[in-house]
Parts: C-alpha cells; structure tokens; sequence
C-alpha cells in the first residue's frame, strides 16, 4: 500500500504532507515527554521490526502481492504516538534508499501506514479489551482493522485522483482507476490476505512478549502489555 | 540478548521468502506495466515517477539482480542496510531529544 510517486498529484501530496505536520509534531512533543534517551533502542527495534516485516510479500489471489506493516503492533507496545514516529522514520528510509512509496508521497504514505492504521488498531484493541477479550485476540483483531483501515485510505486516495485530475478530455494525469476499481482490489488483498497475516504476527508477538521475563531485551515492549507505566 | 541478535538475523535471512511472491503489489506498478495495463503512461505518472532515483531501486542491488540468488542477496543486504540507516535516524534524534539535564543519556 506504498504508494509510488508519480500515482497523487502534487497537490494531493501537499494536503497529505500538511495533514501529517501536526500529528508528528504532537508525536515528537508526547515520545520525548515519555521516553527517556534510553528507550531510543526500544524505538528504534519497533521501527525496524517493521521495516522488515514490509519485506516479507505475500501473494495474493489474482496474481498480486501485498504485506503486514506491524503498525497496531507498534501501537500496542510503544504507545500510538511512538508507533507514528517509528513507522514514519521506516516509510522514509523505503522511500529514500529502495523506492517503496515516493518521497513525495511521503506525506500520504505516512498518513495511511503511520497514523491512520497504527490509531485505528489501537482503538479498536482498546475496544476489545473492554469487552473481556484477552490481549493476544485483542491485538490480533486491532491488527487486521488497523491495516484495512489503511488500505481503505490508500484506495480512496488513488482512486481519487482520475476523478479530481485529468486532462480536457477525462483522460487521467495520475492514477487511471477511480474508486470503484481502487477500493474493491485494496480491500480485497487486505481483508483476505494480508490482514489476517497482520493479526496473526501481532497476536503471536504480543503472546511471545506477554512471557518475556526481564532478561529479555525485549522485556521494554511488554510493560504497556503487563499494565505498567514505566 | 543472544537470543535476540539471533532471531534477528534469522529474521533478516528469511527475507528473501518475500520475493517468492509472484507480481506487484495492487497499485505500485512500474510505468512498463501500467503501459500493459491501460495502453499508455498517465502524463504525470512518468513526470514524477523518478523524482529521485533510489540507490537500491526495489531492494535489489543494480546489475545484479538477474537470477534468484543474486536477488534473495540484494534482498538481505537491502534488509541490512535499511535498519542499518534506521538506527542510525534513531540515534541522532536520541542526540537531539529533550535537555541533557532532565534526560538520563
């Protein structure tokens, strides 16, 4: 759901850009009240855990391909804030060094991959704690929601763009497909495919954590799962 | 500590089980494919499509890309070298984040 340069106007990726000012700005301000300089290697774990885990495609059905992000992953562990922060630092070494999602793009990529799934998730896990569902369930559904909420925001920005740029005569400057292409192919690699590998890295990753004892490095990303502060 | 450097370079090693996947992701085509797909490049597409040029274009290393092998290592090496620069962006902000004083660094 990277989505290439060149697929949104300009102007399409100047709105996303500025919509994605304030939230890192407030994300910067919250991660540096509440992590000392020490939790820098935690931050920088969850971000790489990510990056790679966008590496791993999965085909889907109809001979495309698609991936988990570990977005609601990021957002249960480090706080949704931390996650924006993490997930935006990987979007931008993809799109800088390997050209997964463009630079100016940037903006919508960290729209839809860094904010949009990694609140949705987080939401919707809150959600199914309140209802009595244990963390590893919780997580999982928060992960498959989280990402085909995205994946939603990825299509509806594609599919925009035929309808709001075009030439004189209709034919589009962007991306061709209009939503009602966009938003059925989007949903249908993310609601079969690559959500239910989201929920389930994010399900076993929290159950894995949810054991770490305290000589574990990874011990600093379990203390929001075991319901501590700090 | 162990355990952890070594899921993580299992982890890394495994990567190249996602080129395994045959095509594109639905919606980041190449201009070649669109071409294919609908006739011809959208004006803006091929205008933008290279705005910078990426140093490992598809986490694959250029010119040596042309059999699995040579792929599944441009792959892992692509892997090392993005949380290689991930750590590093990570390691500048821990410099720049909050006053020294109030901070434990």
């Amino acid at each position: 759901m990277h989505i290439p340069e060149g697929y949104i106007s300009p102007q399409t990726c100047a709105v996303m850009g500025a919509a994605m000012v304030p939230v890192i700005s407030v994300a910067a301000k919250k991660v540096n009240e509440s992590f000392d300089k020490k939790d820098i290697p935690t931050l920088a774990i969850g971000s790489a855990f990510a990056f790679t885990i966008m590496m791993f495609n999965v085909p889907i059905p109809g001979g495309t391909t698609s991936h988990a992000i570990g977005a609601t992953l990021l957002a249960i562990t480090l706080g949704p804030w931390a996650a924006s922060i993490s997930l935006t630092i990987a979007l931008f070494i993809q799109a800088l060094l390997f050209g997964d999602g463009g630079i100016l793009a940037l903006g919508a990529n960290s729209f839809n991959i860094a904010f949009i799934a990694p609140f949705v998730g987080y939401g919707i896990y809150k959600l199914m704690l309140s209802l009595k569902l244990n963390k590893v369930i919780s997580s999982a559904i928060g992960g498959y929601v989280g990402i085909n909420a995205a994946a939603l925001a990825t299509a509806i920005e594609l599919g925009l763009q035929p309808l709001l740029f075009h030439t004189a005569n209709g034919t589009p400057l962007y991306f061709p497909y209009g939503l009602n292409v966009a938003i059925p192919a989007m949903m249908f690699a993310h609601l079969t495919v690559a959500g239910i590998v989201e929920a389930i890295i994010t399900g076993l990753v929290v159950y894995y954590l949810q054991k770490a004892d305290e000589e574990n490095i990874l011990y600093k990303f379990s203390y929001k799962l075991r319901g501590d502060n700090r | 500590m162990k355990k952890f450097y070594i899921a993580a370079i299992v982890i890394i090693l495994l990567t190249p089980l996602g080129l395994l996947a045959p095509g594109s992701a639905w919606g980041e085509w190449g201009l070649d494919e669109i071409k294919n797909m609908i006739g011809y490049v959208p004006e803006g597409m091929s205008r933008f499509s290279e705005v910078i040029k990426a140093i490992l274009p598809d986490y694959s290393i250029p010119g040596f890309d042309v059999n699995f092998f040579q792929q599944a290592l441009g792959y892992i090496f692509s892997a090392v070298i993005g949380i290689a620069a991930i750590v590093l962006i990570f390691a500048i902000l821990g410099r720049i984040m909050g006053k020294p004083q109030k901070k434990n660094g």
